[in-house]
């Protein structure tokens, strides 16, 4: 078991630079000085612009701007960004609100996916069970953006039960807006692989067997049904993680979230290669461990499964 | 002040029409109980994440500098219609438009207790023309005497032929600038200037805490000033989501604040600050999402206004492209002019919000003529452009084998005026035209300082103070900062450099005039529209307006 995530952690490596290392090239491809772009029509004395460019070692080739961003990278020291703000304090505040988004998000979609799921695997072919499949099937169709300006426009300024917007200060009530229409799509995914997975085990042998020893229903459906259809799902949900905090970014600029999407979104824009680099870093380390713990998960679920020979 | 990306796409997006106005002032809905207003609340702002410490020397963004404006008094300020007058200055004079005296208000504090005389100006603009302090605006202060050897770099050409430029000023102050007492600030320009007092609102100049000059970047953080409002609190800029303002108690001048205080919201998007208007979660924005500009007037009845801009924005054609060179090039530039139908699209295109140029400065500015000699281009004549083509293919047969291509950034809405520009000199001179697609701003920018665009190219320009020699001295004079296409004329150099050694701003708006008749003579860039800017607000407040330049006059607004 140990040694089954030591060697996960170690493949860690490998992944992690290979992907900066191509986001930082993409970063670095992409035309047009990005000094000179946050002055528009109006540019600074030429010193201004030499020294930013020194400061954030612009003026260097590739391999050496990337050699640096590893080594404050392994330091510690993220530097600044373009704006002079460290790297580290903006993705300190950026990241808790995008992973309580995310959290919230997930909750939603494991918690009513997994439950309308059960309920329609087990009445396949009911009234529920295809109330539930054409409006998932709704919920898939339409683009998250359409759903966000309409829950916001429905929600937010027509009813007002909401506010539209996140803003400033965000917490758990004022996040929920949002993570619905984030959680919604991936809610109608996990709704459709429970369902079936749990319409297929219906009828395993093993569950006439529990129900034949005189299980009671509840029992049967939960230890035995349920349990056993999770794994797909669970593969998809933690999948699913690394999307939502890095996948936020449509939802977050309609919800104006200060989240991880804005600020990479804002970045991109200025070609700010050390702090989209560490935005993908760090989401590089959740995608890991979110795949680690389903791996983990995995065992729990079906104690068949062994991670060391 | 520059185009940001954001205000390039506010450009686009955030303008409407003179004829729309109707100026919709008044508190609407409200009883007579509530017009009055609410002196103690605080309104929120549509605005988004300063790109500097707010150092008023280093601000040249909007976001940024609508903070420092509201945070910094000096001189003089700018009134609703852009007139300078005196705010901390008692007067400025000067015989010769050479040699200044500057009266300075005695007994003016900053919020720390600081006082505020002659000398906290000199140091200022001092510390803000010294080169290795790298302030953005330190250029402000090239017209006075010894400004060369304060602002002084070092240019070293590497082993790859790039140069880098280092700071290396000769001196610590400038020559010409002196505090002979409290009150009184002596300036000595480099050459006479008619206009220099006019800039004298301008952020640049505003006068900066003995703090802020020996760590600027931490009194940028939390920046204290003499302004009408102050932070709230150390820390009040939460980077990426807002910066609280409340009123300085202490101010006393002419934009005392008739609210509490104002929080400006970071927005990356200006669809939510719509939304959140509309639900009265914001209170006032200038920048409208393009999808509200037919919209905006019935949504919010009453509660907006909308006036016109000191912007400029032009379609210029390089002088080093072929095609347009010599007495040919001439009446091509002249027959591309006359086939943009102006009206046409300014009304369909931009639904309205926007009304064709007159002149290469915009309406609003002190001094602007209409009807200038050589304006007559600006009208849509086909028949005539035509005839001017067909002139220049005799002199000089036009180089087809490209088609002619207008290059912009394809953000913020600008692909369909373009569009509309092109098709107008297609069907009109026969020739093909087709927008040349950018990404990203910065990407045509860099093209057109390396002289490389194969073609025309979109470009704007925004006032840093209302003089008319602003609109065109930084962008059509001979090595100017922003004349990338590096347009030269000695004639127009000579009547700007006249205008400004006129002794009166009547007389220099004369020369400048002139000088704008060689440019219609010329025409480096085709002046395509004037533009307004609408502003909404929420139900929480009775009324607002905008300056000269377009930024909200936030200490104006009152709150119900």
């Amino acid at each position: 078991m140990i040694r089954f995530i030591l060697r996960r952690l170690l493949q860690v490596i490998p992944v992690f630079l290979g992907t900066t290392l191509l986001v930082y090239y993409m970063v670095f491809a992409l035309p047009g000085d990005p000094i000179a772009a946050l002055f528009g029509d109006r540019q600074p004395p030429q010193a201004v612009i030499d020294t930013l460019r020194s400061q954030y070692h612009l003026d260097q080739p590739f391999w050496v701007q990337y050699g640096l961003f590893l080594k404050n990278l392994f330091t510690f020291n993220l530097g600044n960004d373009f704006t002079g703000q460290p790297i580290a304090a903006s993705l300190a505040r950026v990241f808790p609100v995008t992973a309580m988004l995310a959290v919230e998000a997930l909750a939603i979609q494991a918690i009513f996916g997994v439950a309308f799921g059960v309920f329609a695997g087990l009445r396949r072919g009911g009234w529920f069970d295809s109330t539930v499949l054409v409006a998932s099937l709704v919920v898939i169709a339409v683009p998250t953006f359409v759903l966000g300006f309409v829950f916001q426009l429905v929600f937010g300024v027509k009813l007002g039960w909401a506010k539209p917007t996140v803003g400033a200060n965000a917490d758990w009530v004022t996040l929920l807006l949002p993570a619905v229409v984030l959680g919604l799509v991936s809610f109608a995914y996990v709704l459709r692989l429970t369902r079936a997975s749990v319409s297929e085990n219906m009828n395993a042998d093993y569950v006439r067997t529990a129900t034949a020893k005189g299980l009671s229903r509840p029992r049967v459906v939960l230890a035995h049904i349920l349990r056993n259809s999770l794994i797909p799902v669970v593969t998809y949900l933690g999948a699913n993680l690394g999307g939502l905090m890095g996948g936020a970014i449509v939802t977050e600029g309609i919800f104006n979230v200060p989240g991880v999407g804005n600020k990479l979104y804002q970045a991109v824009l200025r070609s700010e290669g050390p702090t989209i680099v560490s935005i993908v870093s760090v989401l590089v380390l959740v995608f890991v461990v979110a795949n680690l713990l389903v791996d983990l998960l995995y065992a729990w679920l079906d104690p068949r499964i062994r991670y060391d020979q | 002040m520059r185009f940001t990306r954001t205000s390039k796409a506010l450009g686009i997006v955030a303008i409407a029409a003179l004829a729309l106005t109707g100026c919709g002032g008044g508190g609407s809905t409200g009883g007579s109980s509530t017009a009055a207003g609410d002196p103690n609340k605080v309104i929120t702002a549509y605005s988004n994440e300063p790109q500097n410490p707010l150092l008023p020397a280093n601000t040249n963004e909007v976001y940024g500098g609508r903070v420092v404006n509201l945070l910094f008094e000096g001189l003089r300020s700018y009134d609703a219609n852009g007139k300078a007058v005196n705010a901390l200055a008692d007067s400025i004079e000067s015989s010769d438009a050479q040699n200044w005296t500057i009266k300075v208000k005695q007994g003016t504090k900053f919020t720390n207790g600081e006082a505020i005389t002659a000398k906290t100006f000199v140091d200022s603009w001092n510390f803000a023309a010294n080169s290795k302090n790298l302030q953005n605006n330190g250029f402000f202060f090239e017209s006075i005497a010894g400004y060369d050897d304060v602002s002084a770099v070092n240019s070293v050409k590497g082993a790859d032929g790039k140069t880098t430029t280092t700071p290396a000023p000769k001196a610590d102050t400038m020559s010409g600038l002196q505090a002979t007492d409290d009150s009184t600030i002596t300036v000595k320009l480099a050459q006479p200037e008619a206009d220099w007092s006019l800039r004298l609102g301008y952020s640049a100049f505003y006068p900066l805490p003995s703090a802020a000059l020996t760590d600027p970047k931490t009194f940028g953080e939390n920046p204290v000033g003499n302004g009408p409002y102050k932070f709230e609190k150390q820390g009040s800029w939460v980077h990426d989501q807002s910066i609280t303002l409340v009123k300085n108690a202490d101010y006393k001048g002419t934009r005392e604040a008739k609210n509490g205080g104002v929080t400006f919201k970071f927005y990356t998007d200006p669809g939510p600050a719509y939304t959140d208007l509309q639900s009265d979660n914001l209170d006032i924005t200038d920048v409208l999402p393009s999808n509200a500009l037919k919209t905006y007037v019935n949504d919010f009845p009453d509660r907006n206004a909308t006036k016109a801009v000191a912007t400029d924005s032009t379609l210029n054609i390089p002088g080093y492209n072929p095609n347009f060179q010599g007495e040919a090039g001439k009446l091509r530039r002249q027959a591309l002019s006359y086939a943009i139908n102006r009206e046409e699209i300014a009304k369909v295109v931009f639904n309205g919000t926007r009304t064709p140029a007159k002149a290469f400065a915009p309406p609003v500015i002190d001094g602007f003529k209409e009807g200038l000699k050589g304006s007559e281009v600006l009208n849509f004549d086909p028949a005539k452009a035509k005839d001017l083509w067909a002139q220049a293919d005799k002199i000089q047969p036009y180089d087809a084998s490209k088609p002619l291509q207008i290059a912009s950034n394809t953000d913020g809405g600008n692909k369909e005026w373009i569009d509309a520009v092109a098709n107008g000199f297609k069907n009109n001179l026969g020739i093909q035209a087709e927008i040349q697609p950018f990404a990203k701003f910065a990407e045509v920018l860099n093209l057109r300082k390396s002289q490389q665009l194969p073609g025309l190219t979109r470009a704007g320009w925004q006032g840093d103070y209302p003089s008319l020699y602003n609109f065109l001295g930084p962008v059509w004079a001979t090595g100017a900062s922003s004349n990338y296409e590096k347009y030269s004329n000695p004639e127009f150099d000579k009547l700007l450099k006249e205008g400004l050694a006129a002794k009166s701003t009547d007389e220099a708006n004369a020369k400048f005039n002139q000088a704008q008749e060689i440019l219609f003579q010329d025409l480096p860039g085709l002046p395509l529209w004037d533009q307004a800017r609408p502003i909404v607000w929420s139900n929480n407040i009775v009324k607002a307006e905008t300056g000269w330049n377009g930024e909200i006059l936030y200490y104006g607004i009152t709150a119900k």
